[in-house]
C-alpha cells in the first residue's frame, strides 16, 4: 500500500519538476482529448507549440507572443510579491481597468495637444490609478480587518461598471456617431504606445515587463524587502519579531501589485487595444494569477510561464482556424495546465511511501 | 542585425502571402464574437459560412475562429487569416471595426466585410440588417398578447442598433395597446447565458409577461419556460426548440445570400467596397413562424405588417413621433432617414428610463 506523508521541508527538485511534469501531462491528456474530437493529436499539439515560434508566419507570431505575454508577466510579477507574503490580491483585473482609464483619461482630456512627455505622464497616471484601486482593499484590511480576497474581487465588478460608464459617457468619442467607445489612441501620436521598433512587437509595455522581472529578481534575492516578504509568508510571527510591520507590508504589496496592473492596463489601452470600450478587459488580471503560480512566484519562472500561456493562446487560435478545433477544447487544454500543476504541487510538500503491514 | 534580418524575412513572407492568394481556391475567413453553438447571432453567421461551402463546394475553403474578444486579439486573428491566404474575411461584430480597418490597411489585396459598423475603406465593406423591421412585428404581437401590460426588454449594449430595436418595438406595441409599458435591462454582453437568465428573471419578477431580447443565448427562453405564462421571441436565430411556448415568434438573421453573393464577387473579381443595409424585403431579416399561442387575428395583423414593411408601404419609423423629452422628431407622415437611424441615440416619447450614458 502507498501512504502519503508530509515532507519535512518542501522538495527542491519537485518544486521545479512540477511545472515540467504538468506541461507533459497536459500534452498527454490534452492530446487524448483532441484525438477523441477526431483531430490528429500530435499534429494539433505540434501546431499549438511549434507554429507560433517556428512556423511559416512565425515572424508575425513571435512579436504577438510578446504583446500577449507582456501584460500577463507585468501583472503576475506584482501579484507574486503579495502571494509570497500571504497577501491575496485577486482583483488585478480591476486595477488593470482603473490604470487604463486613468492614463487614457489624461490623454483624452489633452487631445489633440501634441506633448512629447504625454506617454510617460500617462504611464504614471496609469500606475497611480491601479495603485489607488489596489490600496482600497489593502487599507480596509489594515484598518478594519476585512478580507482582501473578497474586497479586491468585488472591486473588479465596480471597475467594470465604471469602464462601461466611461465608454458610454465621459470618454465617448464625440465623432463616433453615438456608438460607445473612446477615440482611438493609436491615432493620437503623443499618446500612442507604439512599437519601439516597427514590427518587433516591442512596445513600452514589453520593455516594462522585462524591467519588472529583473527588478523583482534583484529585490527578492538581494534586498532586505525581499527577505521580509518571504519571511512574512513563511512565518508571520517571526517576521513580526524581526520588526516587519504587517500593515505596512499589506499596503506595500497591494499598492505595488495594483500599480503594475495599472501600468499593464495603460500600455494595453494606449497600444494594442487603442480605445476605451465596454469590454476592454479580457481577463489578463485573472490569467496572471495562473501565470504567477505556474512560474512558482519566481520572476524568471513568471516570464517563462507568461510566454507559455501566450503560446497556448496564439497557437490555440492557429489550431482553431487551421484544424477546426473548437475553442472549448483549447480552453480545456489551458485549464488542464493549472489543474495538473496544482496536482503535481502536492509532490513538492508530500511524498508517497510504501507502508508495510507492521507499520499499521 | 537580427532585427533587420527578421524584418527582411517579414517583407519576404508578406510577398509570399500575396502570391499564395493567386491559387484558384478562394479562401474565406470568418471571425466570430461568440461560440458557433450560441444558438443565436454567431450560429446564424456560421450557417451563412456553411451555405458558402455548400454553394461553391471545392472552389472555396472557409476557416473560422470563434469567441474572439473585440480589440487587440481580433486584430491578431484577422492578420493570421490574411497571412494564411484568405481572400475575403467577414468580421462579424461591431467591436471589430477599428481592428478590421487596421488589418485591411496592411493587406490591400484582401477584401474585408465588417458587420454593423460604419468605417469603410477601398477593401472594407460594411453590412448590416434592418433588424428594427422585425422588431416592429414583435412589438405588434407583444402589445396584443401582454396581460400585465408590462413588456420586458433585455438590451445588450446601449448602441444605436439596440436602441432602434427598442423604439421600433415600442412604437408598434403602443399603437395596439396604449397602456403598454417597457422595462429595459442592460446586460452589457452579447452572449452570457447566466447574465441573460438573471435579467429575464428580474423582468418577470417585475411583472413582465412578454420578454424581448437583444442578446444571443436561449437562456431567457429557458427562464420564461420555467416561469410559465411568459412569452418570448427568438433572437437572431429561430430558437424553435422553445416553440410554441414561450417562444411565439422570432427574428432570424439570414446572412447566407449575402455571404454567397460577396464570395462570388471576389471569385469573379467584381468585388467593390459597399455599404449594405437590407431588411425583410431583401430576405436578410426573417420572421420565424408565429405559433398558435398567438390569437389568429393578431397573427394575421403581424403578417400584414410584415408584408407591408417588406413591400416598402410601411416604414416602422413614421411620424408623428416625439422624442422621449417631448420635443418633436418626425412630423405627420414623415419617415426617419437612414442617417438618423444609423446613429439613433434617444428613446421615443413614452419609454421610461434613461439610456445609460
Amino acid at each position: 500500500m502507498l501512504k502519503i506523508e508530509k515532507r519535512a521541508s518542501p522538495s527542491k527538485t519537485w518544486n521545479w519538476a512540477a511545472p515540467i511534469m504538468a506541461v507533459a501531462l497536459t500534452m498527454i491528456v490534452g492530446g487524448a482529448l483532441f484525438g477523441l474530437l477526431g483531430v490528429n493529436p500530435f499534429q494539433a499539439i505540434a501546431k499549438i507549440f511549434y507554429e507560433p515560434l517556428f512556423g511559416e508566419y512565425a515572424f508575425y507570431y513571435r512579436p504577438q507572443l510578446m504583446i500577449k505575454a507582456a501584460p500577463l508577466v507585468l501583472i503576475a510579477i506584482g501579484l507574486s510579491m503579495g502571494f509570497r507574503a500571504g497577501i491575496w490580491n485577486i482583483g488585478a483585473e480591476g486595477q488593470y481597468i482603473m490604470g487604463a482609464l486613468s492614463g487614457a483619461g489624461l490623454a483624452l482630456a489633452l487631445y489633440p495637444m501634441e506633448l512629447p512627455i504625454l506617454l510617460p505622464l500617462m504611464v504614471i497616471a496609469g500606475a497611480l490609478g491601479g495603485m489607488l484601486w489596489g490600496l482600497i482593499p489593502g487599507y480596509l484590511k489594515v484598518k478594519f480587518g476585512t478580507n482582501e480576497i473578497l474586497v479586491s474581487l468585488m472591486l473588479v465588478y465596480v471597475a467594470e461598471q465604471i469602464l462601461a460608464s466611461m465608454a458610454l459617457g465621459l470618454m465617448k468619442n464625440p465623432e463616433g456617431m453615438g456608438f460607445p467607445g473612446s477615440r482611438n489612441l493609436q491615432q493620437y501620436p503623443s499618446a500612442h504606445n507604439a512599437e519601439i521598433f516597427a514590427g518587433s512587437g516591442m512596445h513600452w509595455g514589453v520593455a516594462a515587463a522585462l524591467i519588472a522581472v529583473i527588478f523583482a529578481y534583484v529585490m527578492l534575492t538581494r534586498h532586505m524587502f525581499g527577505f521580509q516578504l518571504r519571511l512574512s509568508g513563511i512565518a508571520p510571527r517571526a517576521a513580526k519579531f524581526a520588526g516587519v510591520d504587517p500593515g505596512r507590508m499589506i499596503l506595500i504589496c497591494m499598492g505595488l501589485s495594483g500599480a503594475l496592473a495599472g501600468m499593464a492596463g495603460l500600455f494595453e489601452i494606449a497600444g494594442p487595444a487603442g480605445q476605451v470600450s465596454i469590454d476592454f478587459n479580457v481577463g489578463y488580471g485573472f490569467t496572471a494569477i495562473i501565470v504567477a503560480f505556474l512560474g512558482r512566484l519566481n520572476p524568471i519562472g513568471i516570464l517563462l510561464a507568461g510566454l507559455l500561456l501566450a503560446i497556448t493562446y496564439v497557437g490555440g487560435e492557429i489550431t482553431q482556424s487551421q484544424m477546426g478545433l473548437p475553442l472549448a477544447a483549447i480552453q480545456l487544454f489551458q485549464g488542464m495546465l493549472l489543474f495538473f500543476l496544482l496536482a503535481m504541487d502536492m509532490l513538492t510538500n508530500y511524498r508517497f511511501r510504501r507502508s508495510t503491514k507492521e507499520a499499521v | 542585425m537580427k532585427l533587420i534580418k527578421s524584418l527582411a524575412t517579414a517583407a519576404l513572407a508578406l510577398g509570399v502571402a500575396s502570391a499564395a492568394m493567386a491559387e484558384d481556391k478562394t479562401k474565406v475567413g470568418f471571425v466570430f464574437v461568440g461560440p458557433v453553438g450560441d444558438g443565436g447571432w454567431t450560429y446564424e453567421h456560421n450557417q451563412g459560412r456553411l451555405a458558402v461551402e455548400a454553394e461553391f463546394g471545392d472552389k472555396v475553403e472557409t476557416v473560422f475562429v470563434e469567441s474572439v474578444p473585440e480589440g487587440a486579439d481580433s486584430e491578431r486573428v484577422m492578420t493570421q487569416m490574411a497571412l494564411e491566404g484568405a481572400d475575403l474575411i467577414f468580421t462579424t461584430s461591431f467591436g471589430y471595426m477599428d481592428p478590421t480597418i487596421n488589418v485591411a490597411s496592411k493587406f490591400p489585396n484582401v477584401k474585408f466585410e465588417h458587420a454593423t459598423g460604419y468605417k469603410r475603406a477601398d477593401n472594407v465593406s460594411t453590412y448590416s440588417a434592418r433588424f428594427y423591421e422585425g422588431r416592429a412585428v414583435q412589438g405588434l404581437i407583444a402589445g396584443n398578447i401582454t396581460k400585465s401590460n408590462i413588456i420586458g426588454y433585455i438590451g445588450s449594449f446601449p448602441i444605436p442598433e439596440v436602441i432602434r430595436g427598442i423604439n421600433s418595438a415600442y412604437i408598434q406595441a403602443k399603437k395596439v395597446n396604449p397602456d403598454v409599458e417597457f422595462k429595459i435591462v442592460w446586460a452589457y454582453t452579447w452572449f452570457d447565458p447566466a447574465k441573460e437568465a438573471d435579467a429575464a428573471k428580474a423582468l418577470i419578477e417585475q411583472g413582465a409577461d412578454v420578454i424581448l431580447q437583444h442578446t444571443d443565448s436561449t437562456a431567457p427562453q429557458a427562464a420564461a419556460a420555467e416561469a410559465g405564462n411568459v412569452y418570448t421571441f427568438g433572437q437572431a436565430s429561430d430558437m424553435a426548440e422553445y416553440a410554441p411556448m414561450p417562444r411565439v415568434s422570432s427574428i432570424i438573421d439570414n446572412w447566407a445570400p449575402y455571404y454567397i453573393e460577396r464570395t462570388k464577387a471576389v471569385m469573379d473579381g467584381t468585388w467593390t467596397s459597399t455599404d449594405t443595409w437590407a431588411g425583410i424585403g431583401a430576405g436578410m431579416v426573417g420572421i420565424g413562424e408565429i405559433t398558435d399561442a398567438v390569437p389568429a387575428d393578431v397573427k394575421e395583423a403581424a403578417l400584414a405588417l410584415k408584408a407591408a414593411i417588406a413591400s416598402g408601404d410601411v416604414h416602422p419609423f413614421t411620424g408623428p413621433l416625439n422624442k422621449q423629452d417631448g420635443s418633436a422628431w418626425l412630423a405627420e407622415g414623415e419617415v426617419a432617414d437612414d442617417g438618423t437611424l444609423a446613429g439613433l441615440n434617444f428613446y421615443v416619447e413614452g419609454i421610461t428610463g434613461e439610456i445609460p450614458q
